[in-house]
């Protein structure tokens, strides 16, 4: 099942300096300021000045514009867009390796069919599958795959971009099918 | 031109226009201190380095331009933490110079080496780790601008020693461009004009000043804006002097230990203009009954500080100086084209009414000539010109300070507000006598504050710079007894300090000051106008105070603001 998809939890990203310790520098800010990071995804972009993370913030006891002020006065901080889960493309990455003997090695891997995962390693009596999507279907997927014994989980946090605009912008929920 | 990153590292200071730099030489920073011998810059050698630290605050905070020290790496740049994180606490801009071990070792756990950038990174507003010698002319640029730009602030430049070793080709840093760094002055002006129609219908508005006023340096625009508003101001303890205490507008210091109109006044208002202020607790006590029927003007450089604590109505990023013009001007046009101001003489006549029922009040009749702490700081005030400058610690001694001196101008008052740290007087003073030579410099300590970093008086004295301290030596750890007497019961637990251990005169001789011991209230002003005659070396006064005596009014921790305690004798200990 699905987990309710918290409404206090935003996506944030924010272009970094390339700078030793930047990492250190906002997750430090996280934690001295008593906000709360849910995943964090951090990878170089395109341009080699700059590196991009992803934060999903949980937002119990302060409020996204505080965070994302906060942020904005770190030096190495070049840009925050705060991503509206409704208006982003957001994606995450799902590793698992569950057990699959003879006996239900079937069901397995139709329960992967079904998600368009894919299995990527394959042992005696278990498999590990990958599947990339929306937080919440990994979540399902997640779910679905617990009867069968889960050895081992590792999800990558969500990374995400804005929604495209267009002029014959399709209904939100075209688009959710679509993604 | 070929230099050694030491010689391009004090090259770069030069050309920042720094005259002076408080330090404490060590392995790794040694190469920058060669190239030292041969440069303008003065530099003052500290006893410890936390005073290095506070040396440079208070010269900041009195020049307006930012200190500067320098360490030596491991445990020369973990003493300079406490300084650094009370700079970033109360805005004072400051570069720390630190060394660090050469980059082979760094992760090594080498001798003296600590994670210096690592430690800063939660108590400055930013720090470099400078990895190549080339990049110094450019990062020393950014650390100054960093520091002085924007809502000011500590920075820390750790240097490996053999990058002070290397050699670099010397230039001049272009203009500084941070890819994440600008700072926004220039207020939006729709909402200049929501906050002027605000103020212009309040009937009972208040200014609330804080220590962004002078950061600012708006302390006349302020002036001009309250006289063409007639509203009155309350001053924080960051900006007591920011606003004359003398004059008719003056409600004074609101807060823990404000006085009943300050506090009461912010209360009961309708209209909060909050200018460089950022409702710390100590000022709104309970938030929830914190001014609960003010609309909130809320005027910051910093922008994270709109909204943080209090939602305001009208939030206004941008330098304090410039969007109080703006008021200024908006005000004035709102005036011209007939929008009537509402009536505020029904408001500024319960405020002289409180003023008059609540003024600060001490028990000035004492018995056996017992010496109230008020009354020295009265009689300092009264003794010494008006420009004088008055640096204090932190406890009931700093709280007399601030409500009985009478503060006619800005950057007459130096103290550590947010960190609140026990010792910031005596090296503050230093700093601030060496940025003002010619103004008088007074620093009102405590006895516990003062035994954190008295030693440093032996920098002044070899270095002669003649400040004076008056300690308010009550044999205790005075604030932290007066909590106890009123919520724990008068169960005392480890404050009593001994009046005559040490002894402040003989400590103070060994020092190289004149030390001075005062118990009896006829003998204040002989002492004091003695200490004001002493130019050549610093002065200790030890003023025997009474120890039993409390810091009035108060709202205790956690309590609203309506429930100010102004009765000397609330609490069974009271008397
Ligand atoms: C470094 C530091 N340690 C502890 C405290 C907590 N504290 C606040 S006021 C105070 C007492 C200060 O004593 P003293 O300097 O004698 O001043 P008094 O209150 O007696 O005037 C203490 C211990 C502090 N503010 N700073
Ligand atoms: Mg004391």
């Amino acid at each position: 099942m699905a987990q309710p998809a918290s409404h206090r939890r935003h996506l944030v990203t924010i272009l970094v300096e390339n700078k030793a310790g930047v990492l250190a520098r906002v997750a430090g800010l996280f934690s001295r300021r008593g906000f709360n990071i849910f995943s964090l995804a951090v990878a170089p972009t395109d341009d080699e000045r700059f590196s991009r993370l992803t934060i999903a913030v949980d937002l119990e006891s302060v409020s996204l514009e505080q965070v994302i002020r906060q942020l904005d006065k770190l030096v190495n901080v070049v840009a925050i867009e705060e991503l509206d889960p409704a208006d982003a493309t957001e994606r995450e990455l799902l590793l698992a390796t569950v057990s699959a003997d003879a006996s239900n090695r079937g069901q397995v891997i139709e329960l992967s069919g079904c998600f368009e995962g894919r299995i990527v390693d394959v042992g005696h009596d278990s498999l590990t599958m990958m599947l990339a999507g929306t937080p919440s279907q990994l979540d399902d997927f997640e779910a679905l795959l617990r009867p069968f014994g889960i050895i081992a989980l590792q999800r990558s946090g969500p990374v995400a971009l804005k929604r495209l605009v267009r002029a014959d912008a399709q209904s939100p929920a075209s688009l959710a099918r679509l993604a | 031109m070929q230099l050694t990153g030491a010689q391009a590292l004090v090259k770069s200071l030069e050309a920042q226009g720094v005259e002076v730099i408080f330090g404490l030489p060590g392995g790794a920073i040694l190469p920058v201190y060669d190239p030292m011998i041969d440069s303008p810059i003065r530099h003052i050698l500290v006893r410890h380095e936390q005073g290095a630290g506070h040396m440079a605050e208070g010269y900041a905070q009195v020049t307006g331009r930012p200190g500067v020290a320098m360490v030596t790496s491991g445990p020369g740049a973990t003493n300079i933490v406490t300084p650094l994180a009370n700079a970033a606490m109360d805005s004072t801009p400051l570069v720390v110079i630190a060394g660090q071990v050469a980059r082979a070792s760094i992760g090594t756990d080498a001798f003296q080496e600590c994670d210096t950038t690592g430690i800063t990174m939660g108590v400055t507003k930013h720090n470099w780790l400078v990895t190549d010698a080339q990049d110094l002319p450019a990062v020393i640029a950014e650390a100054f601008y960093v520091a002085t730009t924007g809502r000011p602030g500590p920075v820390l430049v750790d240097v490996p020693k053999d990058v002070s070793n290397a050699t670099m080709d010397w230039y001049e840093p272009g203009v500084v461009d941070l890819a994440g760094y600008h700072p926004r002055e220039v207020g939006d002006k729709d909402l200049v004009r929501q906050a002027a129609h605000l103020i212009q219908r309040s009937e009972r508005p208040v200014i609330y000043a804080g220590g962004g006023i002078l950061k600012s340096r708006a302390s006349k625009a302020l002036l001009a804006f309250a006289e063409l508003t007639g509203i009155p101001v309350v001053t924080t303890l960051m900006a007591r002097g920011a606003f004359p205490d003398s004059h008719a507008l003056c409600l004074g210091m609101p807060g823990m230990h404000g006085n009943y109109t300050a506090v009461t006044a912010m209360q009961r208002s309708d209209c909060l203009i909050a200018l460089g202020s950022r409702f710390d607790d100590r000022v709104t006590g309970k938030l929830s009954e914190f001014a609960k029927d003010a609309k909130v003007i809320h005027v910051d450089i910093d922008p994270a500080e709109i909204g943080k604590v209090r939602m305001p109505d009208v939030g206004i990023a941008g330098d304090c100086r410039l969007v109080i013009e703006a008021l200024d001007d908006s005000v004035r046009a709102l005036v011209s084209s007939g929008e009537a101001q509402a009536d505020r003489s029904p408001w500024l006549a319960t405020i002289r009414s409180w003023q008059e029922e609540h003024p600060l009040h001490y028990d000035r009749e004492t018995s056996e000539g017992v010496l109230k702490p008020q009354f020295v700081v009265e009689s300092l005030r009264d003794a010494t010109p008006d420009d004088t400058i008055v640096v204090a610690g932190v406890g009931q001694h700093q709280m007399w300070a601030s409500q009985y001196w009478r503060f006619e101008h800005p950057y007459t008052w130096v103290n550590s507000g947010g960190l609140g740290t026990m010792g910031f007087a005596v090296p503050a003073a230093i700093g601030a006598k060496v940025g003002m030579p010619d103004r008088l410099v007074w620093a009102i300590d405590g006895d516990g504050c003062f035994q954190m970093t008295a030693q440093e008086l032996v920098t002044a004295s070899a270095e002669r710079i003649p400040v004076k301290v008056a300690i308010l030596n009550n044999a205790y750890l005075g604030m932290v007894r007066q909590w106890q007497e009123m919520f724990y019961e008068e169960r005392y637990s480890e404050v009593y300090l001994s009046p005559d251990l040490p002894d402040y005169v003989l400590w103070a001789e060994a020092m190289g000051c004149v030390g001075i011991r005062v118990e009896h209230p006829e003998e204040v002003l002989p002492a004091i106008e003695k200490a004001n005659d002493v130019d050549d070396r610093p002065v200790v006064i030890d003023f025997r105070t009474d120890a039993m005596e409390k810091v009035y009014p108060m709202v205790p921790a956690g309590a609203s603001n309506d429930d100010i305690v102004v009765d000397p004798r609330f609490g069974q200990g009271g008397r």
